[in-house]
């Protein structure tokens, strides 16, 4: 949250009236979403500047429906000025800039926090620091009607340990009990997705839910980028005219867009036939109009790159799933970079099978679902990965998800995640996703035949030799027998070119999938 | 016989033996060529006149997953049938069945190991019971013939006379196998049925007609077909057939004569020159016998044999015509409400007059 600008907007009352709308309808709901909010934030903590998350989650069962939630990360803190304006305001971010982060500006957090006012009468009390001699504690209350963080402690204590990172502790109303195997599944499901973040979470019961880091490595953080033009909509162009400097319009779209340098906006801007030289700040709400609309239109932008994705990639990937599952075969893959919308977009898959990975009830399917690294965990049979999965004519790969132990992994990065609706928990099923999720598992799916007919023929060839061993002495036998030889021919030469013969079997097999 | 079958069986089991070896010695994957037994392959022969087997042979061979146990069971039986024969003992195809099982030699239920004896016949183009394997016996005879046995080793220059027993003698392997030393008789009656078998014993007919008299029971068994080969050639004796006025009682006679699908792979087992007396389709009303209607499964039996090639002379197919028309079966028993003795005393001597007149 270090050198983020802020500016405050009247939305505690908006929120405290549409509580719902970002999953906190009932306490079930809202037990899993806060603890997802807060777990999510220090993982951003870590990962934007390429700390090894260790995240410690611990919920304290409070009695009458009240939970204690106990969150800490060794991420980069928060300066001690912005502690209140970062917890105890609902805030939007100022910035125009934009790259891949599980939220944006921590708004999800900060509703956290608020419901547990609303529900326990809970202070947050949040202790930070940023690896200097001194860290630092507040004790917090949002003024909802105002938006205004009201400060009831603060705390600056010496660092001798030159500890560095959140602590986060507030109480709520929820129900654990009915929403553990949801927070269970997060947990785990997230550890799969970041095989390089220690996560520690003790849930009420005293149950130690432990997920060792097994690798150093870590994807390299998201890089921001400014938006691209195909992406950007009326109130944010307005926006962006209001702070810029440019006195111009050619510089305004060279300086603020994705992607546009000089060259390409003058040739946009003689398409729609608006001067080069023109103030940003004086054009007519008519003008502004058609600027956008063109801009999303104009096929003369280059396509957005995605240096400002963060992918986990193949390895790392496999790595996750390889903990959690010990699979006899895990087929990974990752597509390029692709967009829609002038969003830039990754899709990485992974189709794991056999180990310990259960075979489920024909109707249903093991399918795990992450979007910028958050898994999600409802509605996924509406997911665009669901439909995907279903329309894939699996046969063609010799594969049955019905009856075989499957499971299927697709991650989507994205400046902007295509959700279907604000309670981000399923992708919409944009055509250009769409493609990208059906040729990622394709792949995979490919890999894993490939690994099974290999397995098959050395399994056909195993049982051809031992059927051998089996009957060779006793045709030898036999024919000793019959033509009255009191020795038995060798048969090693047979079993010999048996070998040979096998072995020629298999690689023909692999040219042929090939 | 058994002497030079047996003999001549041991070389072939040997060079079985010894090209199977060479091939394992020369690191090739063993293999054998057998002649195919499937209805594609089966021909009238017509110098033989009998079915035989075509040209066509499969190799079963070991480089061939699926057919390696077959072409292991195969050797065994072969190594089985060698020491029987060296040893001068037999065995039934129940017997080896049980045996198979102290080899760890699996087969799945006895028709899979009597299979593998019948491809072992076809290999070697030798019945069985060259190589000591013999079926359960049903059949017998009865007659003034002396033989001296020549199996088994205990009852080797022992000779019997076969009208000594009034219920016959069963025509085993050692009475199949046995020399012949004098017969009175002049010809041979088979029939198909034990009940009329007793009524000519009881009738005399093997002295009034001067006949051995054979009993089938159903369809003839292999030695008994063995042994009504070797009368009609070894001593010249003429051979009638009587069997029921149906299809089955007619195919009855027609194996005997020219063969059987199932032993096509074999060739000395039919009895071309046997004649077939009757009961025919058309002594129905010759004779007026009592009839029943034909069933389903009669007529479709008298299709399928109506384009069977051993049938297609015209006798026969006159009379499986005259069963279409008539659509009626007599049994040989029916001679019966004509008086006890009508069989014998009008009925054969007619049949062989007309039959006698007719060649």
């Amino acid at each position: 949250m270090s050198g983020e600008k802020f500016k405050a907007i009247s939305a505690a009352d908006f929120f405290y009236k549409n509580k719902e709308i970002a999953g906190f309808d009932n306490p079930v709901r809202a037990t899993y979403t806060i603890i997802r909010e807060l777990v999510e934030n220090a993982l951003d903590a870590c990962e934007q500047y390429s700390i090894l998350p260790d995240v410690r989650v611990k919920l304290i069962d409070e009695g009458n429906s009240i939970y204690r939630l106990r969150v800490e990360d060794n991420g980069i803190g928060v300066p001690y000025e912005q502690v209140p304006y970062a917890f105890a305001q609902i805030l939007f971010g100022s910035k125009y800039t934009l790259r891949q982060s599980r939220g944006i500006f921590g708004l999800g957090g900060k509703m956290a926090v608020l419901y547990g006012q609303i529900t326990a009468h809970s202070t947050v009390k949040v202790t930070s620091s940023q690896g200097g001699y001194e860290k630092y504690t507040y004790e917090l209350n949002i003024n909802i009607q105002e938006n205004k963080p009201i400060i009831k402690r603060k705390e600056v204590m010496p660092n001798p340990s030159r500890w560095r990172g959140t602590i986060v502790q507030f109480s709520f109303e929820g129900d654990y009990v009915r929403a553990k195997p949801k927070v269970v599944e997060y947990f785990k499901q997230t550890s799969i997705i970041l095989p390089y973040a220690n996560i520690l979470f003790i849930d009420p019961d005293g149950v130690i839910y432990r997920f060792d880091r097994i690798t150093n490595i870590m994807p390299k953080p998201a890089e921001e980028v400014k938006p691209h033009p195909h992406g950007i909509d009326l109130e944010m162009v307005q926006r962006m005219i209001n702070a810029t400097r440019s006195s111009t319009l050619v510089d305004f779209l060279a300086n603020n867009f994705h992607r546009v340098g000089v060259a390409t906006a003058l040739n946009f801007l003689k398409s729609i036939k608006l001067r080069p030289d023109a103030n940003p700040k004086s054009l007519t709400p008519k003008e502004l109009l058609t600027l956008v609309n063109k801009m999303k239109e104009y096929d003369g932008f280059q396509p957005p790159d995605a240096q400002c994705l963060s992918s986990v990639g193949p390895e790392l990937l496999k790595a996750g799933i390889m903990r959690e599952f010990r699979p006899e075969f895990v087929a990974v893959t990752q597509r390029g970079a692709a967009a829609y919308g002038g969003h830039p977009f990754i899709v990485e898959a992974a189709i794991a099978y056999g180990g310990e990975i259960p075979i489920t009830p024909p109707d249903e399917l093991t399918v795990f679902r992450y979007a910028n690294k958050i898994p999600l965990l409802y509605d996924l049979h509406s997911d665009v990965t669901m439909k995907v999965i279903k329309k894939i004519n699996w046969k063609r790969y010799k594969l049955d998800p019905a009856t075989m132990p499957l499971a299927f992994f697709v991650h989507i990065c994205a400046t902007k995640v295509p959700y279907k609706t604000v309670g981000k928990e399923y992708i919409a099923d944009r055509p250009e996703v769409e493609y990208e999720i059906e040729w990622a598992l394709k792949t995979c799916a490919r890999q894993l035949r490939i690994h099974l007919a290999k397995k098959e023929k050395a399994a056909v060839v195993q049982r051809r030799l031992s059927v051998f061993e089996k009957y060779l002495p006793m045709i030898s036998q036999f024919a000793a027998e019959l033509a009255g030889s009191p020795t038995l021919p060798n048969y090693e030469k047979v079993l010999k070119r048996l070998q040979i013969h096998a072995k020629e079997i298999e690689q023909r097999s692999i040219v042929q999938i090939n | 016989m058994q002497k030079r079958l047996n003999k001549e069986v041991l070389s072939k089991l040997t060079e079985l033996g010894i090209e199977v070896y060479g091939q394992i010695e020369r690191g090739e994957f063993p293999r054998i060529k057998l002649p195919i037994r499937s209805t594609s392959n089966i021909l009238f022969d017509e110098e033989l006149k009998q079915l035989v087997l075509g040209s066509y042979r499969a190799e079963r061979t070991a480089s061939n997953i699926k057919q390696i146990r077959s072409l292991t069971q195969l050797l065994w039986v072969a190594s089985f049938a060698k020491r029987l024969v060296e040893e001068g003992k037999s065995s039934t195809l129940r017997d080896l069945y049980y045996h198979s099982l102290n080899y760890g030699i699996r087969f799945r239920e006895q028709l899979e190991s009597d299979d593998t004896v019948t491809d072992l016949e076809a290999l070697l183009m030798e019945p069985r019971e060259a190589f000591n394997i013999f079926p359960k016996e049903r059949s017998s005879i009865f007659g003034d013939l002396t033989i001296e046995y020549t199996t088994p080793e205990t009852h080797k220059g022992m000779r019997a006379n076969l009208s000594s027993n009034p219920d016959g003698v069963m025509i085993g392997l050692s009475v199949a196998q046995a020399d012949f030393i004098s017969c009175k008789a002049n010809k041979v009656f088979v029939i198909e049925k034990n009940a009329v078998f007793r009524r000519f014993i009881e009738e005399r007919v093997y002295e009034r007609f001067n006949a051995i008299l054979i009993d089938t029971a159903g369809q003839a068994p292999r030695l008994a077909r063995l042994l009504l080969r070797r009368l009609n050639m070894e001593l010249g004796l003429p051979v009638y057939l009587l069997t029921d006025a149906d299809p089955w009682g007619m195919h009855i006679a027609m194996v005997i004569i020219r063969g059987s699908a199932n032993a096509a792979h074999l060739r000395e087992l039919t009895t071309p020159e046997a004649k077939w007396v009757g009961l025919w389709a058309t002594d129905i009303k010759r004779f007026n016998l009592p009839s029943f209607p034909l069933t389903k499964l009669d007529e479709d039996r008298i299709r399928l044999l109506e384009e069977d090639l051993r049938y297609r002379d015209f006798e026969w197919q006159s009379e499986l015509q005259e069963f279409k028309k008539t659509k009626r079966r007599a049994e040989l028993e029916s001679f019966s409400a004509h008086g006890l003795s009508a069989i014998v005393d009008k009925y054969l001597p007619k049949k062989l007059k007309m039959i006698s007149e007719a060649s």
